[in-house]
């Protein structure tokens, strides 16, 4: 049993809000993440964390909590993209590059900023990659609070999400209104960014947003089951990589441990691999998983 | 007789168990305008591929002037049906032109008086001069097109292939793209091997016609081929051709099966 | 600011510059957006292996930017935009971040690998950073018309026998190589913008093609050369210069060009028209 579950691991305080706040993000990525990439809009939510790494970095300057950065920026980001109308970004455009490029500086800024006026250390790692251990177990009831509103929200506009994503059209003609539920879908896709930033780094969080997503897709027959897949590939993902950082401690002699969200990320990458083996992508696509996935099936077009 | 500018001598291509091409043989000769007509999804582009070495061969062999085309010759210009051109390119008209010249070459060397001489007659020749300078994404479809034509020209092939370029263009614009490509190989006195899948254009300018269906073909003079005969044992099934001022009507009897029949059994009134 | 040992800075700096302008007048071209993010992520991961097991971090970066580049030639000619390249981009991140967790100066080094910095090539890196240069350089000059012909028109390229995909490969090797020089002075998250930024503005100036290249190289110097000195001058990372004034060629760039297709010459807008 020790081999797992090195000492303490079940007792340790900053291990339970790591496993809190990992599976909350998880769980909300996983929903969020899904529509995403059926919506295609993998990239917008790719360009949010950059946007993210610039306000968690500014609040870190101004000593106000990173979840207030993270959140602030990508939703400040998630409404800038609703009006100027680009929610379906491409990755290729310039403008686009050039402008989470300067947004990026900016946090480069913001960080070298810290860490001269002192305050804490080790600024960079939070932001970036993450550091679930030392999150303070005060953020769990706005992180729980912020998920299940999202949550409810995306259920609450299932229907027209399913449909718009399938057909602009067919949904505008049913007198949906489009650009409320867009601008919905962007805000959940901003918070989600959020949250997942706290749980392991800015810079890393769209493997959480589109992996588990991506992989479900292609493993499910249906949606609501891509949905519970995607839910379970990431919350496991979540754990496991909690648990292996957390055993890492004990693996070699200078014991500093490697970090979390790399175990995560590296899960989620070999995940995402396996869903793409033959035997188990057959059993998908025969029973026409890729058609039913969403119009442009299950591939995650704007992401490069 | 000198050798055909281009031989295809039995081509066959298949893709997953479909055959495309089924033994397919016709000739080009040096100044020749030949037509590749046949509807849209039967094999044309296929076969232009196969020409330019792009596609493999189940069987068969090409043959450009006389050699294997394996060994790329190099005199093929080729017109693809369309080249989507950001605007933001920074190139001008004249210099796509002159890269048709050198493209090929290792490092950069400038261009003698020669050649510029020779890339402003072209331009001249498919009335593109008065936008040379203009930048190459800028251009109308129908300016792109001569373009085109000219940046494949340039290197003196001894045959131009074009892909469909037909497809698309009004009624007016098809008449000058079709003057421009005979004004082209009387001048250029090079070959033309062109894709439609409507003939009917150009009746007054194709020496040779290559009908294309069910991944078999015919070829031969046009008045040869375009005989209710002929094309009744290319599509399997009788159907009568009837010319009517200058144009040809290949029309299927009733209650057959037609979707194979092209455009062109349709009327068109111009 | 041009006391000795800045005089480093300033060499690294204008050769990073150059190669910059150059490589990235083709990634613009080509759109290659996606390998421009991918093997500076790569070549991070690179540098923060070396780092740990004590290599050259050029030799970090140039093997993993390799890797990558090749890695990327392999998924591009699978055809499919996948998740799985979204994916790889943030593996190779966190895997960087793994490996520098495990040595001592994590912060700095992760910010500067990220960042960039003043002085990230050092005076016995100069040497192998030129020699680099002049390899990516004359390649490109090399393939200069193959570049050209493959990037605007690839079928065209393709039936005269030019190869595209070799082009590309061979392109990407160009990109790793430049990457391995500029990552350590700009930053892996940023040198996107400086080969983005000012090839991009460039080509808003001008029509003819080398010309474009010219002031694409000039544009990449004036941003390396200034963001150098304000991050002297101010101490805050070179980086954030990098993407700030690439930012600002850009935006001038689009100006420009509206602002002279609104007052161009007839010519133009009578083409335009149609």
């Amino acid at each position: 049993m020790h081999a797992i579950f090195e000492p303490g691991f079940f007792s340790s305080g900053p291990v339970h809000v790591a496993l809190v706040i990992g599976a909350v993000a998880a769980l909300v990525s996983a929903v969020v993440g899904v529509f995403a990439v059926v919506r295609g809009q993998s990239f917008a939510g790719h360009a949010l964390t950059d946007v993210a790494t610039t306000g968690g970095s500014g609040a870190f300057v101004l000593g106000i909590s990173p979840l207030v950065g993270f959140l602030g920026a990508a939703i400040f980001g998630a409404g800038a993209m609703d009006l100027v109308g680009v929610q379906r970004v491409r990755g290729r455009d310039l403008a686009t590059g050039v402008v989470l490029g300067a947004a990026t500086g900016l946090a480069a800024l913001f960080l070298f900023l810290d860490t001269t006026s002192g305050a804490t250390t080790g600024a960079t790692q939070t932001i970036l990659f993450g550091s679930i251990f030392t999150v303070a177990s005060s953020t769990i009831p706005t992180v729980a609070a912020l998920s299940v509103v999202t949550i409810f929200v995306i259920a609450f506009i299932y229907r027209p999400l399913l449909l718009s994503s399938f057909s602009a059209d067919l949904a505008a003609a049913r007198g949906i209104s489009l650009r409320v539920v867009g601008l919905l879908f962007m805000l959940a896709l901003a918070v989600s960014v959020g949250l997942s930033s706290i749980a392991i780094g800015s810079v890393l969080s769209t493997a959480l947003l589109i992996g588990p997503a991506a992989a479900a897709l292609r493993l499910a027959t249906s949606l609501r089951g891509a949905l519970v897949l995607a839910c379970v590939l990431g919350v496991v993902a979540t754990w496991l990589g909690v648990l292996f950082a957390y055993d890492s401690f004990y693996w070699f002699s200078k014991s500093q441990g490697l970090p979390v969200s790399s175990f995560i990320v590296a899960l989620i990458f070999v995940a995402y691999l396996a869903s793409g083996m033959p035997v188990l992508r057959r059993r998908g696509e025969r029973s026409g998983a890729a058609g039913r996935g969403g119009p442009r099936g299950t591939r995650v077009e704007e992401s490069a | 007789m000198s050798t055909p500018v281009l031989e295809v001598d039995g081509v066959s291509v298949s893709f997953a168990a479909r055959k495309i091409l089924d033994d397919v043989s016709f000739s080009v000769n040096r100044g020749e305008f030949t037509g590749l007509i046949g509807s849209n999804g039967v094999g044309k582009t296929t076969l232009l591929r196969a020409i330019l070495g792009l596609q493999r061969l189940d069987d068969g062999e090409i043959r450009v002037n006389g050699a294997p085309q394996s060994q790329r010759s190099g005199s093929l210009g080729y017109v693809p049906q369309k080249v989507i051109l950001d605007p933001d390119v920074p190139m001008r008209v004249r210099d796509f032109v002159a890269l048709g010249l050198d493209a090929q070459r290792y490092g950069f060397s400038r261009r003698t008086k020669q050649q510029h001489a020779l890339v402003e007659d072209l331009l001249n020749d498919v009335d593109a001069a008065h936008f040379a300078d203009n930048r190459v994404g800028s251009l109308s479809g129908g300016e792109q097109q001569r373009v085109l034509i000219a940046h494949a020209l340039i290197s003196q092939p001894s045959l131009l292939l074009l892909d469909e370029p037909l497809a698309n263009l009004d009624p007016k614009s098809v008449q000058e793209v079709v003057a421009l490509l005979h004004h082209v190989v009387v001048e250029h006195h090079v070959a033309v091997l062109l894709s439609a899948h409507e003939m009917n254009a150009l009746l007054p300018v194709m020496d040779r016609i290559v009908y294309l269906t069910n991944g078999r073909a015919a070829s031969g003079p046009t008045d040869e081929v375009i005989r209710s005969d002929v094309l009744s044992a290319l599509y399997g099934q009788h159907v009568d051709v009837l010319k009517l001022h200058g144009r040809v009507l290949v029309v299927a009897e009733p209650g057959q099966d037609n979707k194979d029949i092209p455009e062109h059994s349709t009327l068109t009134v111009t | 600011m041009f006391s000795s040992f800045m005089v480093n800075a300033w060499q690294a700096g204008t050769i990073v510059a150059v190669v910059a302008g150059v490589v990235g007048f083709f990634v613009v071209l080509r759109g290659s957006a996606f390998p421009a993010h991918a093997i500076p992520n790569g070549a991070f991961a690179g540098a923060a292996g070396a780092n740990l097991i004590g290599v050259n971090p050029l030799v970090g970066l140039g093997v993993f930017a390799l890797g990558a580049a090749l890695g990327i030639g392999r998924l591009s000619r699978r055809g499919r935009a996948d998740a799985v390249t979204a994916l790889a981009l943030v593996m190779m991140l966190a895997l960087g971040a793994a490996f520098l967790s495990q040595s001592v100066e994590y912060e700095p080094q992760i910010f500067s690998l990220l960042f960039g910095e003043i002085l990230g090539v050092s005076s016995s890196q100069i040497l192998p950073v030129f020699v680099l240069a002049v390899v990516c350089v004359l390649s490109v000059a090399v393939l200069y018309r193959r570049l050209l012909l493959t990037s605007i028109a690839p079928e065209i390229a393709a039936a005269r026998g030019l190869r595209p995909e070799r082009v590309e490969t061979i392109f990407l090797v160009i990109i790793a190589g430049a990457t391995t020089m500029t990552v350590p002075v700009v930053g892996a998250l940023l040198i996107f913008t400086l080969m983005i930024g000012p090839p991009a503005a460039a080509r808003c100036f001008t029509n003819r093609t080398g010309l474009a290249l010219f002031v694409s190289v000039a544009f990449a110097l004036a941003t390396m050369w200034g963001s150098l000195a304000a991050a002297f001058l101010t101490n805050w990372p070179v980086g954030f210069f990098v993407g700030t004034f690439s930012f600002g060629w850009f935006v001038l760039g689009r100006l420009y060009a509206t602002w002279h297709r609104a007052h161009g010459s007839p010519k133009v807008r009578v083409v335009l028209a149609q």
